[in-house]
């Protein structure tokens, strides 16, 4: 009964998908909350026919769906796990597409001076001697793998911080309500704060060093793994967004006047 | 506070324009919801009310474990179903994944047990008041059961909308299984969950209060439909 009920659900799926090439497309919070998605996927099913699916998840998820070939492709911001992803066999190759950047938010009142720091290491350590709130994802995302490498290079260990330093297990919007919640610091990649609604009390006080660089890569998943990925469409996909269609969507996309992604893909 | 008057704002909003992707999510959850009340209730209904009638001798395990599994956290649920349902999994080939039915599987593996639980509780008690009366009729199991579940189809419609309630608010398992993909696996709730991470309060809440209202148009026309709680028949 179950399996006949069942059966009878997965063929009216199939067919109806097969109406439009269903293309899937691991992709990190931090691009999708910046809304550049919404410009660059109409225009995606216009000039190739996909129909690209958003699993909006963190980097590190990105990558184990990718590993187990429920996606056809990723985009993700994170160059190490990316090579050890390639490294594994999991990808057929990275392509570099654009890039924007990491800034630090934090009480408008900013209590730990991090505005005046030179670099962002400085930064950091300031908002440590000043043992003030700072709220970390904490989800082994790009973000958090970059916040980490950070306080690597200021000399801390995050795990040896004290009560001040909370690291949440959540994504980039979710952690930047908990930021605004208890008036804290936060590590966010620029797109996800100019788009974010809840700003509270929060302000951007540190931007500019280049560590803070954030690039995002395009990862065909390794057409071995199944017969059902697609790759032959993840090239397609692929040869768009290096397009000059991709990169005039890119360069343009603006959020309060402000260029959010520049184009960088060779 | 002032969030919550803009969320009925905006719930009033997507409402009366008919927003279509609004139109669209609420039918998506209506449907998965729905699909695996059905699927769930055809299991639990006849499980609860077969273990009130039958005495064997690891009853009370069973049941026991039924109730713990009311309990069921649906993030793990979700993950079990991924790993599952996942390409590298024993299922992968079914091609189910970030589908709606895997969002179905996922919601009836939650529910059954709940449903199952409190049938078997409501049976129970129906059945010490007819066990003398359908023992003596000489009637035969199926019989049994056939009567126990007419006659206490209220309770069972009880039953059925606890799972409702349970199915039609739940977020971990079916954003893990489903993906929360535009136009194809969103649903209202994790909807909400995607407007909350951009802090956009509003629309989450005003999703939240068309969730809400759904429920309780639910719940009163199934109560309508079997005209439960008239005078006279309640």
């Amino acid at each position: 009964m179950i399996r006949v009920v069942l059966a009878v659900l997965a063929l009216g799926l199939s067919g109806w998908m097969a109406l439009a090439e269903d293309f899937k497309l691991a992709v990190t919070t931090s691009f999708h909350n910046s809304g550049l998605s919404d410009v660059l996927l109409p225009a995606i099913a216009e000039d190739t026919g996909l129909n690209v699916q958003l699993l909006v998840v963190g980097t590190g998820q990105a990558l184990k769906l990718g590993e187990a070939g429920d996606v056809d492709a990723i985009l993700v911001h994170s160059r190490a796990a990316e090579e050890a992803f390639l490294e594994a066999g999991h990808g057929t190759h990275r392509r570099g597409i654009m890039y924007n950047d990491f800034v630090i938010i934090g009480p408008a009142s900013d209590p730990a001076d991090v505005s005046k720091a030179e670099t962002a290491a400085a930064a950091l350590m300031a908002i440590s001697t000043a043992q003030v709130p700072f709220v970390s994802r904490g989800d082994d995302s790009g973000t958090h793998k970059k916040e980490l490498s950070l306080w690597a290079a200021a000399g801390l260990d995050p795990a040896a911080l004290g009560g001040w330093y909370r690291p949440v297990g959540a994504g980039m919007g979710a952690s930047l309500n908990t930021a605004a919640g208890m008036n804290a610091y936060i590590l966010s990649d620029r797109a996800s704060w100019l788009n974010f609604g809840n700003t509270a009390d929060l302000t951007l006080v540190y931007a500019g060093d280049p560590v803070l660089f954030n690039q995002y890569a395009y990862l065909p998943v390794h057409p071995d793994k199944n017969a059902a990925i697609k790759h032959e469409a993840a090239l397609r996909l692929e040869a768009w967004l290096v397009s000059d269609r991709a990169k005039a969507l890119i360069n343009e996309y603006k959020v309060g006047g402000e260029t959010l992604f520049v184009f960088n893909a060779k | 506070m002032n969030d919550i008057f803009e969320g009925l704002v905006a719930a009033a909003l997507l409402v009366v324009t008919l927003d279509a992707d609004l139109v669209d999510i609420t039918l998506r959850s209506l449907q998965v919801t729905m699909t695996a009340l059905v699927v769930a209730s055809a299991i639990a209904i006849p499980l609860g009310t077969w273990l009130a009638i039958r005495r064997f001798r690891y009853r009370r395990v069973v049941i026991a474990v039924m109730n713990a599994l009311m309990g069921l956290p649906p993030v793990v649920v979700g993950l079990i179903v991924y790993i599952l349902l996942s390409r590298a999994g024993p299922f992968g080939v079914l091609g189910l994944l970030f589908t709606p039915t895997a969002m179905i599987i996922a919601q009836v593996i939650i529910i059954t047990p709940l449903i199952a639980s409190i049938t078997h509780q409501a049976m129970r008690d129906l059945w010490a008041e007819y066990h003398d009366l359908l023992i003596s009729l000489n009637t035969n199991r199926r019989q049994r059961i056939a009567a126990l579940v007419w006659d206490g189809r209220r309770t069972l419609l009880t039953a059925s909308l606890a799972g409702f309630g349970r199915a039609i608010g739940e977020v971990g398992a079916i954003m893990i299984v489903g993906g929360n993909i535009e136009n194809a696996t969103r649903v209202l709730t994790t909807a909400i969950a995607l407007e909350t991470g951009k802090g956009d309060f509003a629309l989450a809440l005003g999703l939240g209060f068309v969730l809400i209202a759904l429920a309780l148009v639910v719940n009163l026309s199934i109560h309508w439909l079997s005209r439960t709680e008239r005078e006279g028949r309640w």
